[in-house]
């Protein structure tokens, strides 16, 4: 056992912070400090510029071009990007699908789709949910009808993450009605701009729009777009699901929030005394830090057997949980330590603009931010349904 | 013993209820915070007529001699509605400053104009550095001639922007965080001096930034003696506490019911959630929370008389409840409600977000705990 780094990881990391430094989009941090919208283009500055330097993918294979880079130096890499509070490329291409090219797609696939995601090219979101299929994902309705070399695609996709933005669109569809429900189904790769595909926007309870309805009528889709077999999607699909897990517990990003907590908790007096020197408050925050440290090692512990060859099992789950869990009490305690300045509402309606920042320029977004989080312990498999499969897969219940 | 309302109680409930049920659903509540007011006045006329507006007053100002358990009654059923009008603001907080504190003739003159629906006020007492610490004031009123000039800032005054007078509170003697030496005005919000920078919050209300500079107020702008306005202001809140915690009732009984109906009606895995073991404790303990709140809510507005110490330890412990009981109900919903209820299409969000609020509003958890922690003999 050794959690030191090696001269080499530390001179690793000084060339990390130079690099991010010198390409880290200034504009784009401030307007997601303040919660405002991002553009395409927004969410794709960084990504553009880890690719230029060879950087985009560093838990790709190096044939696909990923970097090669060590366990620690990957850690590395994840911790530096959030102090640096720059966007990472979206999960969708490059954590979900790339995972299910690689090992089930075709050469065809594999040559066409993974450097189109690598360059941040091809945006794609991530067609699973339904209005009646979230938790039981398994028993969706959309259906493909084979005719000929295509498929003919009917049936609503809902809760996809940017889909306005996206290119493409992967898919889990129901080829056979007929068999026990995850028998039946594939998965494919749908071009957005098919004639049949319908973006409608949905709303959050904070204001943004970040999820759509994807309504498909009658959108023709290539045979040669499934990946892997017909009607063994679930399985790739499983598949993508725990590698959506591993990355979620966010240990990088909620250190990065509990700096943030900090400064606000030094700034914000009560009875003249800082937030930061009032007894309870102060335990509030090292009560979390401490919660974080221990999710930390578990990631660590859980890094180390992924890179001794052992893939993300149901213990990925924890991550989920937990992370998920920590992020939202950062949330709540940021919000606590703002106090009334975290009732502003940038976005309300029959807004000036100039009347904002109102408060101090912390206070921003923060009541937005916590109430858009909330959606951490609801997607990506929700928090019970992580308690179930650990419940069953892990303590055999 | 008696926990039971008198008949005019119940028929003030049931005509509030009936209100809400027809003219304050989730949509027409879109309509109006989207509006460029924010607020109807259609709704605060009938609100007029309904006679909420005067009802906690008495009947020699215009009143129709309530008490605070009617306050409690209305306040509960706009919780249900999450009504964005300022009753909370010009009723309870207001109204209550002038009762308590006014002048027979202050009373005579300012409390018939709130109970006739013809002023609306905004109460402005927060500093950026005074945080929950309502003695905490850098605003100040010197005396000068028969009258004072106030000079200060005022931050987040929920309702600013629908205010034609402010009750503000102001230092006119003794350091920033003395007990002497507060004192509270009204002040006309066209008052030369006074210039506002109004903005919507994220529960749906509008809220001011206020600057009072050189502002002249008369010598009959001072509400009780000068100076000596703390004791008014912290019964006043206290007063507002229990009428917010009545409003936080109404909407953890919403999201409460809302919830438990959702998870019967909707289907995963070949079966209604609310079948999940699970769901169903996290719904039990939602009932639960939502019971203690009513409890407490009942407490406070019981204890609101008694003396000093009893009334200020009441409203912290239903204020502390009010925090726990809506961050746990609230996150519940939106949990159990799955992706439907991360949206803003439905109510539940809304719920939410007023109910997070709520612990803000007029001290959060922490600051309650310290306050019930520093009189508890
Ligand atoms: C902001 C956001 C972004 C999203 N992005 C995407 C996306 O890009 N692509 C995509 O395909 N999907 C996306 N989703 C959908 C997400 O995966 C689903 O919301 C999630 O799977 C839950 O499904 P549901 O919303 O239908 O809730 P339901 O499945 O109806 O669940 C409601 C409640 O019941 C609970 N529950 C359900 N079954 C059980 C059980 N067996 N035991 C105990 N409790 C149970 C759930 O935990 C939840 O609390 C997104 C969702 C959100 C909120």
């Amino acid at each position: 056992m050794d959690i030191d780094y090696a001269p080499e990881d530390e001179a690793f990391r000084a060339e990390v912070r130079a690099f991010i430094a010198e390409n880290k989009p200034k504009i784009v941090a401030d307007k997601r400090a303040r919660g405002e919208e991002l553009t395409r283009e927004d969410y794709l500055a960084w990504h553009k510029a880890c690719y230029k330097k060879g950087w985009a993918a560093p838990k790709w294979p190096v044939e696909h071009g990923g970097t090669g880079w060590t366990v620690t130096q990957k850690y590395i890499w994840g911790e530096e990007c959030a102090k640096g509070e720059v966007i990472p490329p979206l999960p969708f291409g490059m954590s979900m699908l790339a995972p299910v090219i690689m090992a089930y797609g075709s050469d065809a696939q594999k040559a066409e789709v993974l450097p189109k995601i690598l360059s941040g090219d091809v945006w794609w979101c991530q067609g699973y949910s339904e209005p009646g299929s979230g938790s039981d994902l398994a028993s969706l309705k959309t259906k493909a009808v084979r005719e000929g070399d295509h498929y003919i695609v009917n049936g609503q996709k809902t809760w996809t993450t940017l889909a306005q933005h996206a290119d493409w669109i992967f898919c889990l569809v129901r080829t056979d009605p007929d068999v026990k429900k995850q028998m039946g189904i594939s998965f494919l790769l749908i071009d957005m701009k098919t004639p049949g595909i319908t973006v409608n926007p949905i709303i959050t309870l904070e204001g943004g729009h970040e999820v759509n309805e994807v309504f498909l009528d009658n959108v023709k889709v290539p045979v040669e777009n499934r990946v892997g077999n017909e009607n063994e999607g679930w399985t790739y699909a499983k598949f993508l699901l725990s590698h959506e897990r591993s990355g979620i517990a966010g240990v990088a990003s909620s250190k990065r929030s509990i700096e943030k907590l900090k400064t606000i908790a030094r700034t914000e007096f009560s009875n003249g005394v800082s937030l930061w020197d009032d007894a309870d408050f102060r335990s509030n925050i090292s009560d979390i830090s401490i919660q974080l440290t221990a999710l930390e090692y578990t990631e660590l512990r859980t890094l180390a057997s992924e890179s001794a060859g052992k893939g993300p099992g149901p213990e990925a789950s924890l991550l989920k949980v937990r992370g998920t869990e920590i992020g939202q009490r950062i949330d709540e305690l940021v919000v606590e330590a703002t106090g009334y300045y975290s009732m502003p509402f940038r976005g309300g309606p029959a807004t000036d603009s100039n009347v904002f920042p109102v408060g101090p320029e912390y206070a921003d977004g923060v009541a937005g931010t916590y109430f858009n989080d909330r959606k951490t312990s609801i997607f990506g498999g929700s928090n019970e349904i992580q308690r179930n499969i650990m419940a069953k897969a892990v303590l055999g219940l | 013993m008696d926990f039971s309302f008198t008949e005019e109680q119940t028929l003030l409930r049931n005509s509030v209820q009936r209100f809400i049920q027809d003219k304050y659903d989730i949509e027409a509540r879109r309509k109006i915070i989207n509006s460029e007011e924010g607020m109807s006045r259609d709704n605060w006329n009938a609100f007029a007529e309904l006679g909420l507006l005067m009802a906690p007053f008495p009947e020699e100002y215009g009143g129709l001699g309530g008490d605070n358990i009617d306050m409690m009654v209305i306040m509960e059923e706009f919780g249900k509605g999450l009504v964005v009008e300022p009753y909370l603001q010009t009723v309870v907080l207001a109204g209550s400053f002038i009762l308590h504190g006014g002048s027979e003739d202050q009373k005579q003159t300012l409390i018939p104009e709130i109970a006739g629906g013809e002023k609306i006020y905004a109460v402005a007492f927060a500093e950026p550095q005074g945080r929950y610490n309502l003695a905490d004031l850098t605003t100040k009123a010197e005396k000068s001639g028969d009258g004072y000039t106030i000079n200060g800032y005022k931050a987040v005054v929920l309702g600013g922007p629908w205010a034609d007078k402010l009750i503000v509170t102001a230092r006119t003697s003794g350091g920033e965080r003395d007990e002497d030496g507060v004192s509270v005005f009204i002040v006309d919000k066209s008052a030369d001096g006074v210039s506002t920078r109004d903005y919507p919050t994220v529960d749906g209300l509008r809220a001011s930034e206020i600057t009072f500079e050189n502002v002249s107020v008369g010598a009959d702008a001072l509400l009780g003696k000068e100076g000596k306005g703390l004791g008014l202001v912290e019964k006043v809140f206290d007063i507002g506490i229990a009428a917010l915690c009545a409003e936080g009732c109404g909407a953890l009984r919403v999201l409460t019911d809302s919830t438990v109906e959702y998870c019967k009606t909707r289907e995963q895995f070949g079966q209604p959630i609310g079948k999940f073991q699970v769901l169903q404790h996290r719904m039990v303990d939602m009932f639960m929370e939502t019971e203690q709140m009513i409890s407490m809510t009942y407490m406070v507005n019981l204890k609101l008389d008694e003396s000093d110490v009893e009334r200020k330890k009441a409203a912290s412990a239903a204020k502390v409840q009010l925090g726990k009981s809506g961050k746990f109900v609230g996150q519940s919903a939106i949990q159990l409600h799955g992706g439907m209820g991360m949206t803003d299409e439905l109510h539940v969000g809304h719920f939410f977000k007023r109910v997070t609020m709520m612990d803000t509003l007029f001290g959060n958890v922490d600051h309650h705990l310290k306050r019930y922690t520093s009189l508890d003999a």
